[in-house]
């Protein structure tokens, strides 16, 4: 049994140290927004936070997690959203960033760890932080143009 | 669709029906229904009392009106655009707007421009245009009768606003409150031409902004659900261990390691690999590895991509096997010209890596098989489904789902990632639900690419620079030959999507001939967004820059004086050179290029800025995009596929390339096959031209022109043309 703490509830999965996280959360906890794009830590689909810092689910492995909290992007927009994921939503929604959408909990966990740490990002903060998060749709330009205006409403 | 319409079976609504819904309806009779009662347990939402209108529109008692989507949503935004369309008829507000996905139907729900259900070809709201606006606006009909009736007033006096029903006596209601009464009001004959479309002056959604995506929510709160989170009771993941080779086949294996791994259930063959069967993805990926697998690699493709490169560039030397384009007499005209260009192109293959990778459930029963993905060619699917499990295709139902991207990587001719899925439950007798899960790898490797393809053309100016002669040769694979579309799409040995593009040259050039040679590759190859206009916008709109070039004539001013009875490609042209300021003058190292190419029936003019880096690599700075898609539905709609359709071409261009060593694919995932990154993406600004045409296309277009654009905005920096993609590491120099 491998415990871990999810979105603020302590969950036990009955699971090999080796399994990644990813699978974790989605197959054996059973949640399905963090999604699985490549498996090697070269897309960003499976980001998720781990105190706070953007990880990538499916190279981190639930061995490894310990007591670190990890938050999904169920719980970055849930009840107990925190400003960055609230701010990162309402700036999705009205820039329209979504295409197909999958890429998407991944590229908006992205953004509220770089928000987190960075009020203010240039356009270059912004791809030096994003660059891992891939988007086949390229909704790039609205990621770029969204994270600023998530930084403003958080200003605000 | 089992419920029985309280029309009668002999009567042919005909009014009712007009245009689009007789072509779906057929013979069936099923689409003309009104007032289709809905089992309460089928209405997702609504606690009973939903309403079916037709096969698209249907109404709760809370008045959430549901608009049935009979297209695959895969980034591109129908879902968004039909229900613009059915809520511009009905008068709905925008919030009582929902959508589901449309199950497999091919009376009711056929894309009418293949008269077959798929999505594909940019057709999505072309096709509908008429359809789902007849739908909204019968279902209005019936809805404004049921008040009239109840409110005992003229129906013409009813307006409706944002949903709500008002009569100036001052009476209100909500359509939830008339669904149930209008439920039982049959088709009155003549009712299409009383309630005829809605007058363009009078939208109040369709071309207007603001409206947002109806797709917002799920895709920003991780409720979207997509194949890969669809978990059935008992469900087993698949994972398969392909050939490493196409047309390989397993000679034996041993999967006794594979077993040894907690959670994996089984190992099935089946044709087209070995299978393991676990409770859980990460158990049927750590099982399928530890597979030892002997493959038989006799009837397989075993050349390399530089000996299929050489085979195409030796076709292309030769006169072509098939004539698609013959007008004038270009090989004569060449002869006697006074300037001659001759170029050579090269394309690879091309992989579509949709962000999800491929995947799909399947819960087979004796009697019925029900599958569970994001379906883009039901009348392909349903039949093979049928096929192959012995059951009518009726028998077959399909529940699609969200997509995470395709680029028509989902439709397929044979079916292939259906077809293998439909294997594995056969395999095991349909004993519990399987859910066929590729990896990225798996989906790099599994083909179906864009075909690769060499491309000569020899072009001549006259002495006032214009063109007088134009010889193009194309050899490639063939999309369709060898598929059950052959006869639909292959004309006299062309296949029109190896030439499209080229053989409807829109330049003004009186001799023009197109070669084709068919290429006969053991490599299975697909439509990659743009189809064939992928390389052949490529080709001709980097050598009509160059004879500009000889000519001595601005770019813009060259095309357009070639383009005099090309109203929409001039419109444009114009609107893109005009926004990005085409002439003025450049500093060194940047360059401007520009293209305008027409696909699926609409207009794509681009103009790109690159500067050349201190490396000699190429940075994208701007992208200025003129559309013309006819009527616009939704401005940011069609922004946004123009940003993608920029940003999908601009990976391709930059670094995309699939290729073969002795048979066998070298890339692998997102580091070998390495998409457009953020740190890539140009600014990206798109106008569109105003059009009271019929709406086209935009999932497609924005793709072909990038590739040229950026090309000849390279040539501008340098003096260096690019013929061949991908520039890969190619360095240039400032000129
Ligand atoms: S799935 Fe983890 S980075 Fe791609
Ligand atoms: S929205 Fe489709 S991959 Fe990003």
């Amino acid at each position: 049994m491998i415990k871990l703490n999810i979105n603020g509830e302590a969950r036990s999965v009955d699971v090999d140290a080796d399994t990644p996280l990813l699978w974790v959360i989605r197959d054996d906890i059973g949640l399905t927004g963090t999604k699985f794009g490549c498996g090697q830590a070269l897309c960003g689909a499976c980001t998720v936070h781990m105190d706070g810092q953007a990880v990538r689910s499916c190279q981190t492995m639930a061995g490894d997690v310990g007591d670190a909290k990890i938050v999904t992007i169920e719980g970055l927009v849930g009840a107990d959203a925190s400003k960055e994921g609230k701010a990162v939503q309402a700036a999705w929604r009205a820039l329209d960033v979504v295409q197909c959408g999958y890429c998407q909990s991944g590229q908006m966990m992205s953004a509220a760890a770089l928000l987190s740490e960075n009020k203010k990002p240039t356009d270059d903060d912004i791809d030096a932080a994003m660059s891992g998060n891939v988007c086949r749709c390229a909704t790039y330009h609205r990621v770029r143009a969204a994270i600023h205006d998530a930084a403003k409403r958080l200003e605000a | 669709m089992t419920a029985h319409t309280n029309i009668p079976a002999a009567a042919k609504p005909l009014d009712l029906s007009r245009r689009g819904f007789l072509a779906v309806a057929g013979g069936a009779g099923l689409g003309l229904m009104v007032g289709l009662k809905v089992d309460p347990a089928a209405a997702q939402g609504a606690a009973g009392g939903v309403v079916q209108f037709n096969p698209f529109v249907k109404v709760a008692p809370d008045g959430a009106i549901t608009v049935v989507v009979k297209h695959l949503d895969m980034g591109q935004g129908p879902t968004t655009g039909l229900a613009t369309l059915i809520a511009e008829e009905m008068d709905a507000d925008w919030s009582q707007m929902r959508t589901e996905f449309a199950p497999a139907d091919n009376n009711l729900y056929a894309n009418l421009a293949f008269k077959a259900q798929g999505t594909g070809g940019s057709t999505a709201m072309a096709n509908s245009w008429e359809q789902y606006r007849t739908a909204g606006a019968t279902a209005r009909a019936v809805l404004v009768k049921a008040a009239a009736d109840k409110w005992q007033v003229a129906q013409g006096e009813i307006s409706v606003d944002k949903g709500v029903l008002t009569h100036p006596s001052g009476k209100r209601g909500t359509y939830g409150a008339f669904a149930e009464a209008a439920s039982k009001i049959p088709a009155p004959t003549g009712m299409a031409q009383e309630t005829p479309y809605k007058d363009a002056s009078k939208f109040k959604l369709i071309g207007k902004e603001g409206l947002h995506r109806i797709d917002n929510d799920p895709k920003t709160d991780g409720t979207a659900i997509y194949t890969q989170d669809v978990k059935l009771p008992g469900m087993l993941v698949a994972a398969v261990a392909h050939p490493p080779r196409f047309g390989g086949k397993v000679k034996s294996f041993d999967d006794a390691e594979a077993k040894k791994v907690k959670g994996v259930e089984r190992v099935v063959q089946i044709p087209s690999g070995v299978v393991v069967l676990a409770k859980s993805t990460w158990a049927a990926f750590k099982g399928r590895d530890a597979l030892k697998v002997e493959w038989d690699f006799s009837a397989a493709e075993n050349r390399g991509s530089d000996e299929l490169l050489a085979m195409a560039k030796d076709a292309v030397s030769k006169p072509g096997v098939a004539t698609a384009t013959n007008t004038g007499d270009a090989e004569g005209a060449l002869k006697g010209a006074a300037k001659v260009i001759e170029a050579d192109y090269a394309f690879p293959y091309l992989a579509h890596a949709p962000m999800e990778p491929l995947n799909c459930v399947v819960d087979l029963k004796k009697d019925r098989a029900h599958l569970i993905y994001a379906a883009q060619f039901q009348a392909i699917d349903q039949p093979t489904v049928a096929a192959l499990t012995g059951l009518k295709p009726e028998q077959v139902t399909i529940e699609t789902v969200w997509a995470g991207g395709s680029f028509g990587r989902r439709a397929v001719p044979t079916a292939d990632y259906v077809t293998e899925a439909v294997m594995i439950a056969k395999a095991i007798d349909g004993a519990v639900p399987i859910k066929l899960v590729w990896t990225r790898e798996d989906d790099t490797k599994a083909g179906y690419y864009r075909p690769f393809y060499a491309h000569k053309v020899r072009a001549a100016i006259g002495a006032d620079g214009m063109p007088v002669a134009w010889h193009h040769r194309v050899a490639g694979q063939s999309i369709f030959s060898g598929t059950a579309l052959e006869a639909m799409a292959v004309k006299d040995g062309v296949d029109e999507t190896s030439v499209e593009g080229a053989s409807n040259l829109a330049y003004a050039v009186p001799n023009l001939k197109v070669e084709l040679t068919t290429l006969k590759v053991g490599v299975p190859v697909l439509w990659w967004r743009s189809v064939g206009h992928t390389h052949t916008a490529h080709v001709v709109e980097t050598m009509i820059d160059e004879l500009a070039f000889a000519a001595g004539k601005d770019p813009v001013e060259y095309r357009l004086a070639l383009l005099k009875d090309k109203p929409r490609h001039t419109a444009a042209l114009k609107l893109a050179a005009e926004k990005a300021g085409w002439g003025a003058k450049l500093e060194k190292g940047k360059g401007r290029g520009v293209s305008v190419h027409e696909s699926f029936n609409t207009m794509v003019a681009q103009v790109v800025d690159v500067s050349i880096q201190k490396d000699g690599s190429i940075k994208v700075d701007r992208v200025v995009a003129a559309v013309d898609c006819g009527v616009v539905i939704n401005p940011d709609v069609v922004r946004a596929q123009i940003e993608g359709g920029v940003g999908f071409g601009l990976g391709a261009a930059l670094r995309n390339a699939i290729t073969l060593k002795d048979g066998e694919v070298e890339q692998a995932n997102f580091d070998t096959y390495e998409p457009l990154r953020i740190e890539d993406m140009p600014k990206v600004e798109v106008y569109m031209v105003k059009s009271e045409q019929k709406p086209s296309g935009v999932g497609e277009p924005g793709v072909p022109p990038l590739a040229p654009a950026l090309a000849n905005a390279i040539f501008s920096a340098t003096g260096e043309r690019v013929r061949d993609l991908p520039l890969g590491d190619r360095k240039f120099k400032s000129a």
